[in-house]
């Protein structure tokens, strides 16, 4: 019975006929729409930047050899004692190796699960870099750089050569910036590293890397696994880390609590590592969606009462309408389209607004020495985040309308029409 | 001839301020093509029952035949399209939707019953203004006509479903005797020419005598 036709156009005329409350009331939802777009692409675009910054390069499960103290120590096991109290005093770690045991074997192993996307492993060990008369201290770093160029975005940072030409460079080195600052270096010079254990091993310098952490880039460097293991005089099988990227980061906490149980090593998983990064995400989040809602939310009491005050002026209309055979329903609907139609149109060119707002922001200029290949502010532009903003503006017009239609909706005509 | 409207035993009380009996027992039948008035004094109660009689007022005992179906007890939503189909309403002040154009005000209680198509419409209602002399004002605004050209166009309107009665709450109380005149002279024809029943509550006794019949209300009982 119900005649969206007809209905649909007393909307339109009541609204055209009232433009300057219309658009007042679309511009309101056209803002926080606006508002909440641009909001959020920004903030999930710098969010999403800063988690790349650490968590691209971390990886998901991080396996090494930890050097602790045994947890028991022997004079615990001995039976005769177990009823006295011992103190042992000056307790020192258990002379063992640095490398993971069985590495190899270990890595065929964790390549086969299948929720694993990659397993490298590294060398790590401390070093100093002589450059004429100056010595730092540091750490190099084996790795196979096109695989952590693959999986952990290794060349988003390297600002000078790349991680190919590492890899086919036997004797090459990927130097951080700091020390290439320090000791005035560039691609293509010599630098001499001396491991812990003596001996002078002459690099050729083929990339230069900035991670954006300074005090990092100020100690590290890289080169090939095989290159790390010559200069430590250890075998092939000499492995210190072994790092896990998963498909999916939620299995890093179980798999890395499998791993320690399994392998007897220590196993840190990504969440356990990162924990304050989550917490200015999810924080970050909060503070976009509180003050987008709390837009849209004027901006729905502003649909509100213009509705209110549309339907005190129509009064009459409603009750003509009623007398000439529109039920109350049919009433109700024609508000509520009012409602929707404002919803709809301030929506879409709230969409449109954000999407022109956000792509502007995209566009000026944000350089800082933290993060090298980041030249425009970031920008994440979501189409959930457009769907969301839609169904927000519809919804909120909705209960925005809800309540004046109905009060519409039950206007009894008779009184109206006596009442004159 | 046929019984268009019947009204048994309506019964209908004022609860605020005070539980007040307006219509006590109100009994008759309006016959087809009959041109009937309802006279009495303010407070009398002749608007609350024409205000039971057009449907929209449901809060009443008794019952209420159109057509001979009864009406009472009916869901609004029924009442409703029992309205849009069978009555048409002129009231005291003109109630046109001032921002449709006159034609869309006509043409609009025949587009919610949606029976016929736009063009047969928009037909019917242009013939309607013609038959009422007023064809020339279809395009215009509804706020821009004069006062006696309203109640015409509210006329028309009340045609526009073909009802089988017309209802009116002094029609002719806001016009000048000039209009006034007019008005009946229109209601009269249609009464004579298309056989329409007719049922007009009115204060002004010139009109009321020269109707077919005259109920006379006083104290919520029917006199004559």
């Amino acid at each position: 019975m119900t005649n969206w036709k007809v209905i649909l156009n007393i909307a339109k005329t009541h609204l055209l006929t009232k433009i300057k409350q219309t658009s007042t009331a679309a511009l309101g939802v056209t803002f926080g729409i606006g508002a909440y777009i641009t909001l959020v692409c920004f903030m999930t675009g710098l969010n999403g930047m800063l988690d790349d910054l650490i968590l691209n390069q971390t990886p998901h499960v991080h396996i090494y050899n930890e050097i602790e103290p045994s947890e028991k120590q022997p004079i615990s096991l001995y039976q005769d004692l177990k009823e006295s109290f011992n103190v042992v005093h000056s307790i020192k770690p258990k002379l063992s190796q640095k490398k993971i045991h069985n590495a190899l074997p270990i890595i065929k192993y964790l390549e086969e699960n299948k929720n694993i996307r990659g397993v490298l492993p590294q060398v790590k060990t401390q070093i100093f870099y002589i450059a004429g008369s100056i010595e730092l201290g540091g750490n190099l770093t084996g790795i196979k750089p096109i695989d952590e160029a693959q999986l952990f975005n290794m060349s988003d940072y390297i600002v000078e050569g790349s991680a190919e030409a590492l890899q086919s460079t036997d004797n090459g080195i990927l130097l951080g910036i700091g020390i290439a600052k320090k000791m005035s270096l560039k691609i293509g010079d010599r630098v001499q590293l001396s491991p812990i254990n003596g001996g002078i091993f002459p690099l050729k310098i083929v990339g230069i890397f900035q991670s954006g952490i300074a005090d990092l880039d100020a100690v590290q460097s890289f080169a090939n696994i095989k290159t790390v293991q010559r200069i430590l005089g250890k075998a092939q099988n000499y492995i210190t880390d072994i790092n896990i990227k998963l498909y999916d980061i939620e299995e890093a906490f179980p798999l890395a609590k499998q791993i320690e149980k399994q392998f007897m090593l220590t196993a840190i998983d990504i969440k356990t590592a990162n924990a304050q990064f989550e917490t200015g995400t999810t924080i970050r989040n909060l503070i976009t969606y509180a003050v987008s809602i709390t837009l849209l939310i004027v901006a729905g009491f502003g649909i509100y009462n213009i509705l209110n005050m549309l339907i005190y002026e129509k009064m009459n209309d409603i009750a003509i309408l009623k007398a000439i055979g529109f039920s109350g329903k049919d009433v109700q609907l024609i508000f509520m389209s009012q409602a929707m139609i404002i919803g709809f149109v301030g929506g879409v060119l709230g969409l449109a607004i954000g999407f022109g707002l956000a792509t502007l922001i995209s566009t000026v200029p944000f350089q800082t020495e933290a993060l090298p290949t980041v030249d425009t502010y970031p920008i994440n532009i979501n189409p959930l985040f457009f769907i969301i903003g839609f169904s927000f503006a519809m919804l909120s017009t909705f209960l925005a309308g809800y309540l004046p239609s109905k009060k519409a909706k039950s206007i009894d005509p008779v009184k109206i029409i006596r009442g004159q | 001839m046929s019984i268009v409207l019947e009204a048994k035993h309506i019964n209908k009380y004022f609860k605020k301020p005070l539980l007040f009996h307006v219509l006590k027992d109100i009994n008759f039948t309006i016959k087809k093509g009959e041109f009937t008035s309802i006279m009495g004094k303010s407070g009398c109660g002749k608007s609350t029952l024409l205000y039971i009689l057009s449907t929209m007022d449901t809060d009443y005992e008794g019952e209420l035949f159109l057509n001979n179906q009864l009406v009472s007890n009916q869901s609004r939503q029924h009442l409703s399209y029992l309205r849009n189909k069978h009555i048409g309403f002129v009231f005291q002040f003109h109630y046109l939707l001032s921002e449709f154009s006159v034609l869309e005000n006509v043409m609009l209680p025949a587009k919610k019953l949606a029976e016929k198509s736009i063009e047969e419409i928009e037909h019917n209602a242009m013939q309607k203004l013609k038959i009422l002399n007023i064809d020339h004002l279809a395009k215009k605004r509804a706020s821009q006509v004069s006062g006696g050209e309203k109640q015409r166009i509210a006329i028309a309107r009340a045609l526009i479903n073909n009802p089988s009665i017309i209802m009116g709450d002094e029609p002719t109380g806001n016009l000048d005797s000039y209009n006034s005149q007019n008005v009946f002279n229109i209601f009269k024809q249609l009464s004579n020419e298309q056989d329409l029943s007719l049922l007009v509550v009115t204060h002004d006794e010139d009109f009321a005598n020269k109707t077919d019949r005259i109920i006379q209300m006083g104290d919520g009982k029917i006199i004559t």
